[in-house]
């Protein structure tokens, strides 16, 4: 492998300007994603956005029509004689269901990727075990058949056996889908700290957008074939690039709100807004736990709908219109009267319906183009 | 069997992506192979000419062959129908005594040729013959195409359905005729084709007891007048046949699908208890069971005991084994070989290009024996006449007419090693190819050896193509075993029919765990 000359070997993966189609339908078209070494970044969309084909191309199992894949600084695919077939590219890859070899035990199938002549049988042991270890499982589970293991023991033995030939990219597709609810949360802890500590570099491919806010250092969301914004989770999840992405990857308060200097006026009064894009008529977003029922609020509105569910209520509540020194008939918002919003809260009792509440919105809010 | 032909798997493709320049040749190849009989229908017909042919086909002895075989399969095929669906139903849905060993003695008459069931037949009542005796030997040899996956498709019908049938008010008998019936129209129309094709392509057993029809014809053409014109237009007039059987089952079978059962477990069937009907349905059972397995296997015994050791030839018996297994294991490896390709490309890619390879497959290997071997004489004298009458020519034949029994099964087979694997070996840092041999191959494996294992088994019985083009001076134990029958020698062919019927047993026992298993999947 040569050293590009287009870019700096700063990043560890370089994705130009991909596409990829499956017959007449495109699915990858033109993406482009930077990540650095030793990071985790999460790609994540709805089904059919083209997850699961981007990570094909950069295991090397699929080869992208256009575009050019760049690993460890060189080429690894696209451009001319560059396509450095799976096997070559020491890329880790845990697919969904864990594709753990049925007619193989564990300890087979963790030491599948070993080299037999490094390893005696007595070393090859003792990694297996090492490995299994690392992914919280005991020894004894080596001479185990695959199909006597619960489904998170299967993801975490077939991370194991990926870890085995010490990969410089972990490629994760959808690992914890198939898992049950309570089962999906630990697995992804054992296998989120596992990763940390060796340190490589990891790529996972969700549609569940929490699991991709929790699991990654970057966060990517990927909507019809592209990325639609790229960043660290907790500046995606607040400052959402579009209001496709907002809804997406949490409960969004949508309110019509106009939008001078930065200051978005709307039901819920002024809402200063960072770095404005635009200005006049614009969409205002705010995430519902920004709005917290307070006693000395400005705002004011009526409880008309609530929905119980143990820790949290989500409370449906209709505003009375902007009120307060900022809300003074500015811009006409005065008869904004009537608009709902949803929020959650922590204590059932303070909110049942026809109950009058008080409101306080916390932090700015994102301004979309109307 | 039948069924599991169409069950058309969808998991593991490579949507999008190209199947190896290689294999795609080699499958095709493999296609254009298997179309030689059709080819060699269509050019003698043209060739032939018009005015001829029509002068050797429209002629009464050609009329009287067509209503023979006609009346033969319209009559058999109901039968084996009816007797098929009451026997299954009886052992899977009732408390029938004695159902579990039932189950396998009812399947268990497959194993018998059909031939030999004629011989059995013959040496018991002589005078059988015509129509009549070639039903009676027909519908006792083929109804377990019916029953074997009647019954496993009753096995695994969901009884929940029934049950809601009969709160919905409905009684016993209309439950069955519209509830369960109509589920099982794919099972058993698969079973009634396979019946129809081995109607149109049985040679010995009909030839034993006297009745003609078309292969018993051409045969006998054959024998007699080598290469005519006359064998070659009754040749044809049977392909047609046979497309025509093929046509009335897709018809039949129309836009249906398999019925889907629910995933998790469906509810267990529930015995229906027979009540006063216990006695009938007993002697049912027990009367198609003497008729079918009881007959041939006392008729066996009573000549073996006859015979005494003398019937014994032992060099004679170890020839025609030997000559047998070589063929069998010959015929097996190549066609496992040759299947090994199209299973792969309509597995792994699916699409309009594998799914032709795949039905012209079927099609070909739904030709009767007997063309396939008219069909290879004349293509090895015309352009490959050092090959004629060599064994590289029958072993063709035998892929040809088997092919479908190691396609299904490495079908089954490649999707139990889904291409995610062969990728996470190649992850793993595995070549491709090792990575093919080491996972697919491996995973394949066992399924490739059952495939191997039937057609093995089906080689050793084939007597047809066998008799055509077999080399001069090689028997084989069913061809030894007819020589010897047709002279009448009935107690030196017992030692021969007890081989060719312990041969047949294993691939009884294969066929009827594995439509158990493939059913409902």
């Amino acid at each position: 492998m040569t050293t590009s000359p287009l870019l700096p070997a700063v990043n560890h993966l370089e994705l130009l300007d991909i596409t990829k189609s499956f017959g007449s339908t495109p699915v990858l078209r033109g993406l482009t994603l930077s990540v650095q070494k030793g990071i985790t970044t999460a790609i994540v969309g709805p089904s059919g956005s083209g997850k699961t084909t981007l990570l094909r191309i950069i295991a090397g199992f699929d080869s992208p029509d256009s575009g050019v894949v760049e690993f460890d600084g060189g080429v690894v695919a696209g451009g001319p004689g560059h396509a450095v077939p799976a096997h070559k590219r020491n890329i880790g890859y845990v697919a969904q269901d864990g594709a753990l070899f049925p007619h193989l035990s564990v300890g087979e199938n963790v030491a599948f990727g070993l080299d037999r002549r490094a390893f005696g049988r007595r070393a090859a042991r003792a990694r297996v075990a090492e490995l299994l270890g690392m992914v919280s499982l005991d020894a004894g589970y080596a001479d185990r058949r695959p199909d006597q293991l619960s489904g998170g023991q299967q993801q975490r033995v077939a991370l194991a056996r990926a870890l085995a030939r010490g990969p410089s990219l972990m490629l994760l597709d959808e690992p914890f889908s198939a898992l049950d609810a309570g089962l999906r949360v630990a697995t992804r802890k054992t296998v989120a700290k596992t990763l940390a500590e060796t340190g490589v570099t990891t790529i996972l491919v969700t549609h569940d957008q929490s699991e991709a806010l929790s699991f990654a250092d970057q966060v990517a969301v990927m909507r019809g074939g592209v990325l639609a914004q790229v960043g660290n989770p907790f500046v995606v999840y607040t400052r959402p690039a579009d209001r496709a992405t907002a809804e997406f990857l949490g409960d969004a308060v949508i309110l019509e709100a106009h939008l001078q200097g930065s200051l978005a006026m709307c039901a819920l009064g002024g809402i200063p807004v960072r770095r404005p894009t635009c200005q006049g008529s614009v969409q205002l977003m705010l995430r519902p736990e920004q709005i917290r029922i307070a006693e000395d609020g400005n705002i004011r509105g009526t409880v008309v709908e609530t929905d119980f569910f143990g820790p949290e209520v989500t409370v449906k509540i209709r505003l009375h219109g902007s009120a307060g020194p900022a809300g003074d008939g500015v811009n006409g918002f005065n008869g904004m009267d009537g608009q709902t919003v949803t929020i959650r809260h922590w204590n059932a009792a303070m909110a049942r319906v026809g109950t009058e509440l008080r409101l306080r919105v916390v932090g700015e809010g994102v301004a979309f183009p109307a | 069997m039948a069924t599991s032909q169409r069950i058309r798997e969808t998991a593991g493709r490579s949507l999008g992506s190209r199947p190896p320049f290689g294999v795609s040749a080699t499958a095709v190849l493999v296609t254009l192979g298997t179309l030689i009989p059709l080819g060699f229908v269509v050019a003698v017909t043209a060739t032939t000419g018009w005015e001829t042919a029509v002068d050797l086909i429209v002629r009464p002895r050609v009329g009287e062959l067509l209503f023979n075989t006609i009346a033969l399969v319209v009559l058999t095929v109901p039968a084996c129908i009816v007797l098929g669906v009451a026997a299954a139903w009886l052992v899977e849905r009732t408390d029938l005594p004695g159902a579990r060993t039932a189950s396998l003695l009812l399947a268990a008459p497959l194993a018998v040729p059909a031939f030999v069931n004629s011989y059995a037949w013959a040496g018991t009542v002589p005078s059988l013959s015509g129509i009549p005796g070639g039903v009676l030997i027909s519908v006792l040899s083929y109804y377990p195409l019916v029953y074997i996956p009647a019954s496993a498709m009753l096995r695994r019908l969901d009884s929940g359905l029934e049950q809601s049938a009969a709160s919905l008010g409905m009684g016993p008998w209309r439950v069955f005729f519209r509830v369960v019936l109509p589920q099982l129209r794919l099972a058993v129309g698969g079973g009634a084709l396979l019946v129809g094709l081995h109607l149109l392509a049985e040679y010995g057993a009909y030839s034993m007891i006297r009745f003609d029809t078309f292969t018993t014809a051409i045969l006998q053409q054959f024998q007699s007048t080598f290469n005519s014109a006359a064998a070659n237009m009754l040749a044809s007039v049977l392909v047609v046949l046979c497309l025509l059987l093929l046509l009335a089952e897709s018809a039949a079978r129309g836009n249906a699908r398999y019925a889907r059962i629910g995933p998790g477990v469906a509810a267990a069937p529930a015995a229906r208890p027979l009540d006063r009907w216990k006695p009938a349905g007993v002697l049912f059972v027990l009367v198609l069971i003497v008729l079918a397995l009881g007959v041939p296997l006392v008729n066996v015994i009573r000549w073996l005991i006859a015979g005494g050791r003398a019937v014994w030839e032992v060099d004679e018996l170890a020839t025609a084994l030997f000559q047998t297994l070589g063929y069998g294991v010959t015929g097996a490896a190549v066609t496992v070989l040759a299947a090994f390709p199209i299973a792969w490309l309509a597995v792994r890619y699916g699409g309009r290009f594998a799914r032709f390879l795949e039905s012209s497959n079927y099609i070909t290997s739904s030709m009767p024996g007997i063309v396939v071997a008219l069909a290879f004489v004349t293509v090895t004298i015309n352009f490959a006449y050092p090959l004629y009458q060599e064994t590289p020519v029958v072993i063709a034949a035998y892929a040809l007419l088997f092919l479908p029994r190691a396609l299904v099964n490495l079908r089954a087979g490649f999707a139990q090693a889904p291409r995610e694997l062969e990728e996470a070996a190649q992850a793993l840092g595995t070549r491709p190819l090792g990575a093919f041999v080491r996972v697919t191959l491996r995973l394949t494996a066992p399924a490739a050896a059952a495939g191997a294992a039937l057609v093995f088994l089906a080689v050793s019985t084939e007597l047809t193509a066998t008799l055509v083009l077999a080399p001069s001076g090689v028997t084989t134990l069913a061809t030894r075993f007819w020589a010897l029958s047709s002279e009448i020698d009935y107690a030196g062919a017992a030692p021969y029919a007890l081989l060719l019927i312990l041969l047949s047993l294993p691939m009884t026992y294969l066929l009827y765990r594995q439509s158990q298993k493939a059913v409902g999947q």
